[in-house]
């Protein structure tokens, strides 16, 4: 017995709240991936980057909207649809945004953070405007919503597998493409040696503003699998912005192995210990820990030997 | 301040001396005379955010260290200053009331009986300021020391400080026995059993503000002129060269971080002085990160451009939400990106370039009048 449980519940408990770590640590990867590249590789602090996330959310909003109105029959599927049309909304935004001010401004990357700052409220207002301050939440087909038994205290919901599911599928597409395609091999190359890269013709511009309006069509991802979990409103990017930044420098920034165990290791430390503390003691306790290990180590866990 | 004058005479007794002069008339003369109380007292509050603003200046702009976390030592000083008043009012005859007299309502409603033992120093006055002044300075030397020791900066100093701007909101949230939760600390009456709420005291405190706020420009300026000031302008610049010339960058780095987190208490004490409460709300990421918008729209490298960059962002702020509440948050954001994009230098760097240059034409334009008509009326009487 552990205090007012049996060991059978416990465990159950453990298991369940596990899961729960799991599915936030899904989001926090898919959040933190668009960062990664956006921050790790290219060097450019995007704080506007919880607003596109929102901006993907409020497109699967929009579109489950329009099925449920106009194309019930799709509803079961809408959601794949919906998760396309985040990305290139995401995607157009951030080329956009690159274009008219983050390549002012590459040199500068103090500047950037208080330009994306500034970007991010207006953002923010321009969706309490259209969409209104209260917050939203989608309807989930019926396939996705319940839950799996899988012993009689052990139950796993839906959407917690299907975002999960979703996560991987990404983060593998994400290394594939920086790791294994000619275009990451690209990217790479500038951020390494941004010079050198140009010299052997790397249209580096061009990779700058497809690299960045990648970063963000992940984060139009992650915001719609995020209204599969929660509501979303106009400031609720902001509620995850440092969250995402720590994840990412505490993975040591340029590695996506080091953001998904950082990620991993966040979100399952922060579920664990909410069981025991209250919610926001769990939270302060997680980043005082993330937060001191970086005053340590302040190359985070996994780095990249670059010279420079 | 003798050291000042003979270490630098020509920057203290330039255009510095006549930028002092006219700001200390702005805010001790013209502002007093010119609003009622109620604006004054508005303008008082815009000015506890000029102690941060001046700070980042020393911080930022010179020191090229961009701090996220100022609402933390805005935050703590401004605490500080607000468990004093609130023990104050928590006197066990205005708490006669409560289930647990003598200790602060919060804690009463959150069914916490004894004061805990790090509010018991703050029942003292002399304490309690030692405490406004030691504990964001002490607290912004942990995080200085254990940042620029290890040659952490740039970005990742601005983002683990932003960090630990929101791990201190929500440490205050949720700590609401303690603390006060997200309401803060609210109903503080007295200090030193005199009313802070009445006009009179409000007058009083404005000019204290003023005064402390000058005094704290004088040591930015002190420090600008100083062999500290410009070794921070190489760092900033050429940060290997100062640190192969022999020079220990790192202590020189915590030593304005600091300096600054030492401003930005002071505003915060004269924060909840002035207006009566203090919450989360000034601690956070948002309120941070608007401070160094004050710096940024003055112009980083100016220290009087700070203060004024306070005053008509403040001022701005509170107009815009009074009557288009919807547009505040555009013109805020577009005040970011204008600033960046536009006017790195903010309105100081706009003055430099463009009204200093005219200037002398105008003295010109005006003296020859005045040469000429001197002499012409002595001998005619």
């Amino acid at each position: 017995m552990i205090g007012d449980y049996t060991y059978d519940q416990f465990f159950s408990i453990l298991a369940m709240q596990g899961f729960a770590g799991l599915v936030l640590f899904s989001v926090f990867v898919l959040m933190a991936l668009g960062l990664a590249i956006i921050f790790g590789q290219m060097g450019v602090i995007n704080m506007a980057h919880g607003e596109f996330m929102i901006l993907g959310a409020y497109v699967t909003w929009g579109t489950g909207l329009f099925v449920t109105n106009f194309a019930p029959a799709l509803f079961p599927i809408y959601f794949f649809v919906a998760m396309a049309l985040a990305f290139c909304a995401s995607f157009t935004l951030g080329v956009f945004v690159e274009w008219a001010m983050i390549r002012h401004l590459y040199k500068r990357p103090l500047d950037t953070l208080l330009a994306t700052w500034g970007l991010s409220l207006i953002l923010q207002q321009t969706y309490r405007s259209v969409f209104g301050a209260r917050e939203v939440g989608v309807t989930l087909p019926d396939w996705m919503m319940g839950s799996l038994p899988l012993t009689d205290i052990i139950e796993v919901p839906i959407n917690g597998l299907f975002v999960m599911a979703l996560t991987t599928l990404i983060a593998i597409a994400v290394a594939l493409l920086m790791y294994k395609s000619r275009w990451g091999k690209q990217v790479r190359a500038v951020t390494q040696n941004r010079i050198m890269a140009g010299a052997v013709g790397i249209n580096t511009k061009m990779v700058d503003r497809m690299t960045f309006g990648l970063g963000c069509g992940i984060a139009g991802v992650a915001g719609s699998a995020f209204t599969m979990i929660g509501s979303t409103g106009p400031t609720a990017g902001q509620l995850y912005i440092v969250d995402t930044f720590l994840v990412v420098v505490f993975g040591g920034a340029g590695s996506l192995i080091g953001t998904i165990a950082s990620a991993f290791a966040i979100s399952q430390a922060q579920s664990t210990m909410e069981f025991f503390l209250s919610g926001s003691m769990a939270k302060v306790l997680t980043l005082l820990t993330v937060v001191g290990i970086l005053m340590l180590r302040p190359q985070g866990l996994f780095t990249l030997k670059i010279r420079r | 301040m003798s050291s000042t004058t003979s270490a630098a005479p020509r920057t203290f007794f330039g255009k510095d001396a006549i930028a002092f002069i006219v700001l200390a008339a702005l805010i001790l003369v013209v502002f007093p005379v010119a609003l009622d109380i109620f604006r004054l007292n508005l303008v008082g509050k815009y000015l506890t955010y000029a102690f941060v603003a001046v700070g980042l200046v020393l911080c930022w702009g010179f020191g090229g260290i961009l701090s996220l976390g100022q609402g933390i030592f805005f935050g703590l000083g401004g605490y500080c200053m607000a468990m004093f008043l609130k023990l104050e009012a928590s006197s066990p005859e205005n708490t006669a009331i409560q289930s647990t007299p003598g200790i602060p309502d919060f804690m009463d409603w959150n069914q916490v009986t004894e004061l805990p033992w790090w509010w018991v120093p703050f029942n003292s006055f002399p304490l309690a300021l030692i405490a406004i002044l030691l504990v964001p300075t002490a607290f912004a030397y942990v995080i200085g020391a254990a940042m620029f020791k290890r040659r952490v900066g740039g970005v990742y100093f601005a983002i683990i400080t932003q960090a630990v701007a929101a791990i201190l909101t929500i440490l205050i949230v949720g700590q609401q026995g303690y603390t006060g939760g997200i309401n803060g600390m609210t109903d503080l009456r007295t200090l030193l059993g005199w009313d802070i709420r009445t006009d009179s005291a409000k007058l009083i405190l404005y000019f204290v503000n003023a005064v402390l706020l000058l005094g704290v420009i004088l040591i930015a300026l002190f420090v600008k002129s100083s062999k500290f000031g410009r070794l921070l302008i190489a760092m900033r610049d050429k940060e290997d060269r100062v640190r192969f010339s022999g020079y220990d960058v790192a202590n020189f780095k915590i030593f304005v971080f600091c300096l600054a987190a030492a401003f930005s208490a002071i505003g915060g004490a004269m924060f909840a002085l002035q207006v009566g409460f203090m919450s989360p709300s000034f601690v956070g990421i948002v309120p941070s990160i608007e401070m160094v918008i004050f710096c940024a729209v003055g112009g980083r490298l100016s220290i009087f451009g700070a203060v004024y960059g306070a005053l008509l962002v403040n001022y701005a702020k509170t107009t815009f939400s009074e009557s288009f509440p919807e547009l505040w948050l555009f013109a805020m954001g577009g005040l970011f990106i204008a600033v960046v994009m536009a006017f790195p230098n903010g309105l100081a760097g706009i003055w430099k370039s463009h009204v200093e240059p005219l200037l002398p034409r105008l003295m010109k334009r005006l003296r020859p009048p005045a040469i000429v008509s001197a002499p012409t009326k002595a001998p005619a009487e």
